[in-house]
């Protein structure tokens, strides 16, 4: 599903080198956790992949179901099934969140050359979704975002997630600023979405989101590489040992 | 940085093609030679079949705006006008004055078609889904027709222009013109007592709720003109009427002046709900040609717990320079204002609002949304003051800015003040651009940047495009997003 190969990318403001020849690969079906100490290049990763204008890919490639990615803007990536769950939801005033849901998923259908939900459609699955998430419908009619809790804004973009159906999730450190409750419920949405043709990328600093959303691979990044790659076990070892060892061996 | 980089480059492409009303009209026109005198009066009130009386008062108001001063206080530079290269008047021949809709030059009728106003009843009427909108129709210097009278009147409204209102109620007008914005109020207001060639008149008489909305659609057609309209509404004890203005004009090198005069007289329990769109033409890239705007708007509160709303989305003009503005005299008076002022390429807008207390328990609420993209300025200037008597007032101001890109500008300039210790005024104040994190946001969700910036937008105006009526608020939406064109990728 995803292939990235011998990826560099700078920050294009100021020529900061972020990523140095990232390579990774991501199957239909898998869950992949990136894990990796602060300011290895994680969250850039991210904004990478769903194509944020701030960075410039200077080498390699990102290969998406085959095809590169890498001239197509966020919103043309966004509606071919690239969906990042943000480390930090953007407050959106005067828009409600019913709004703006319906507003993403017709311009998605618009782009695919799909007819725009009729409303009835369109309510019935936000209902259904956020029934799932244990969304209150009253949040659904305030500003997206705004006057969230941490908690609230979380499974916000679940929900926007699980309605817009993306085959590639990217989940940049879903688990900041949640309870253990919340963790479990923003946890659940994102395994009731696991299936054979969708691939789930879970950015995190902590073995604990892990738990819940048990990964088949565990990547370690560090200074814009994978330097090591291996199962569920891989993130266990760093929550006992940390990212000394791994990090003097890559050196 | 790049989305908003991107987002500025096309602000400097902006251009006049997205005008959509800009289309010029040849239509046969009976003209005053241009220039500014005793005798351009005469000729205006003949035109008009004016009674004696109000050819005085035009006079009085000449002699006095010749010893004034144009102000110079807003935040707008324009070069100085010259009032003499002006025509005062322009009515088209074949229908020079308010007739029956058989009559209007068919040519005139497809105008209006254009801009969307139909002016047929039948076909207002076809148009299922809608309520009813009475509609002057004001071309030039003239209104050309006037729709529903006849409805309207069984239920004792009177909707017709101003100078068949001269003629036929000349009681009623002598009663209130000038009695809220009196002929010596300023340099615009006098001008236009002394040339004002249309505009609507209201009447709503005790205890009538105005069947349907009313509205008056003003349209500059010719070359080298002014348009100076005079508009008065007075809802009597315990009556209500909603009433709408839209305006548009062609698009042209030159600067075009437009300085108008609402008065609206709201007695015991009356409600007035006044709604504009103006949507003049704003000038080209360059900031060549366009409408100024200089337009005196005011509603008294004469009656206790009565109650005028002043809702204006403004996307037009050069230059605007407009205060609509309550007095509130009636005890439990209520006044409001709701403002969405939008300037893209090199407009300048300095528009707000006064609400001046002086009954008891008067209450006020100002919203005033500015959005500003370009390289153009934004001004909101507002005044409220609650007199020795005022016992009780309250006010409420909220004054949020939009900026899109880094070369415009958004200014508010509050004046406040209170002489009666029992009075509490609120005001809150707001700038803000559209991020980078948002826009990121919504393109990650799919949502292309002009719909992006779209949705933002019409968030931040959500709380003024409630306020006016169902039918104009679409369009409001829509007339926001035109002008923005072009200020996003």
């Amino acid at each position: 599903m995803l292939e990235i190969r011998n990826l560099h990318a700078r920050i294009a403001e100021d020529g900061t080198e972020i990523i140095r020849g990232l390579n990774l690969t991501v199957k239909a079906g898998e869950v992949a956790a990136i894990m990796g100490p602060n300011g290895s290049g994680k969250s850039t990763l991210s904004y990478i992949l769903s194509g944020r204008e701030d960075y410039e890919v200077t080498e390699g490639d990102i290969l998406y179901n085959g095809e590169s990615i890498l001239e197509l803007d966020a919103s043309e990536r966004a509606a071919k099934g690239i969906f990042l769950a943000f480390q930090y939801p953007v407050e959106i005033p005067g828009v409600a969140t019913m709004q703006f849901l319906k507003v993403a998923m017709n311009e998605q259908r618009k782009y695919r050359g799909e007819e725009e939900l009729k409303t009835p459609d369109f309510i019935r699955r936000v209902k259904e979704a956020a029934a799932e998430l244990k969304i209150n419908p009253d949040m659904l009619k305030r500003p997206l975002n705004v006057g969230f809790s941490g908690g609230e804004k979380k499974r916000a973009e679940i929900l926007q997630m699980a309605l817009l159906e993306p085959n590639l999730c990217i989940l940049d450190e879903t688990d900041s600023g949640l309870d253990i409750d919340a963790l479990k419920i923003v946890s659940d949405g994102v395994n009731a979405l696991r299936s054979p043709d969708r691939a789930v990328i879970v950015i995190t600093h902590y073995q604990r989101l892990l738990e819940y959303i048990v990964p088949d691979t565990v990547h370690v990044l560090y200074k814009g590489q994978v330097i090591k790659t291996g199962d569920k076990s891989l993130a266990l070892d760093l929550e006992a040992n940390g990212y000394a060892d791994i990090i003097g061996a890559a050196a | 940085m790049a989305a908003v980089q991107e987002t500025i480059d096309q602000v400097k492409l902006i251009d006049v093609d997205q005008y959509k009303y800009g289309f010029e009209s040849m239509i046969e026109m009976d003209k005053a030679p241009n220039g500014l005198s005793e005798e351009i009066i005469r000729f205006i009130s003949a035109k008009k079949d004016e009674p004696d009386w109000m050819l005085e008062w035009r006079l009085e108001a000449y002699r006095r705006w010749v010893t004034l001063t144009e102000p110079d206080w807003a935040r707008v530079n324009y070069p100085k006008i010259d009032f003499n290269a002006i025509s005062y008047y322009a009515a088209p021949k074949s229908t020079p004055g308010p007739t029956s809709i058989d009559d209007v030059d068919p040519e005139i009728l497809k105008i209006y078609e254009k801009l969307g106003i139909p002016l047929r009843e039948q076909e207002l009427l076809a148009g299922v889904k809608t309520s009813k909108i009475a509609v002057d129709a004001v071309f030039d210097s003239v209104s050309v027709v006037t729709t529903f009278k006849e409805e309207l009147k069984k239920a004792g409204v009177i909707f017709m222009s101003i100078s068949e209102a001269i003629r036929e109620h000349p009681d009623l007008v002598k009663k209130y013109l000038g009695t809220v914005v009196p002929t010596t109020d300023n340099y615009y207001a006098t001008l236009n007592s002394a040339v004002f060639t249309d505009g609507s008149f209201v009447f709503i008489p005790k205890g009538v709720r105005c069947p349907m909305e009313l509205s008056t659609y003003f349209r500059i057609n010719e070359k080298g003109t002014g348009q100076f309209e005079r508009t008065l509404i007075i809802a009597e004890e315990g009556a209500y009427v909603s009433y709408l203005e839209g305006c548009t004009a062609p698009q042209r090198d030159e600067n075009q002046l437009h300085a108008a005069v609402v008065e609206l007289v709201a007695l015991d329990d009356a409600e007035i709900k006044y709604s504009t769109v103006q949507n003049w033409y704003p000038g080209d890239k360059d900031g060549k040609g366009g409408i100024y705007n200089f337009v005196t708007k005011r509603g008294d509160c004469r009656g206790a717990r009565s109650k005028i709303s002043w809702t204006q989305v403004e996307t037009g003009s050069a230059i605007t320079w407009k205060y609509p503005s309550c007095i509130l005299r009636g005890d439990d008076s209520r006044g409001e204002f709701y403002s969405i002022a939008v300037s893209n390429g090199h407009q300048q807008i300095d528009s707000g609002t006064k609400m001046i207390h002086l009954g008891k328990n008067t209450s006020s609420r100002i919203i005033s949304k500015g959005i500003a993209a370009g390289v153009s300025q934004n001004t909101y200037r507002g005044q409220v003051s609650a007199h020795r008597k005022a016992t009780n007032a309250r006010n409420f101001t909220q004054c949020d800015s939009l900026l899109i890109g880094d070369r415009c500008g958004a200014h508010t300039v509050p004046y406040i003040e209170a002489k009666n210790s029992t009075a509490q005024f609120e005001h809150e104040a707001t700038t803000s651009k559209i991020s980078e994190d948002q826009l990121f946001y919504c393109l990650q969700r799919g949502i292309p940047e002009e719909a992006a910036i779209a949705l933002i937008v019409n968030g931040f105006v959500k709380e003024v495009i409630q306020e006016l009526p169902m039918e104009f608020a679409v369009e409001a939406q829509k007339l926001i997003g035109i002008s923005l064109e072009g200020s996003v990728g």
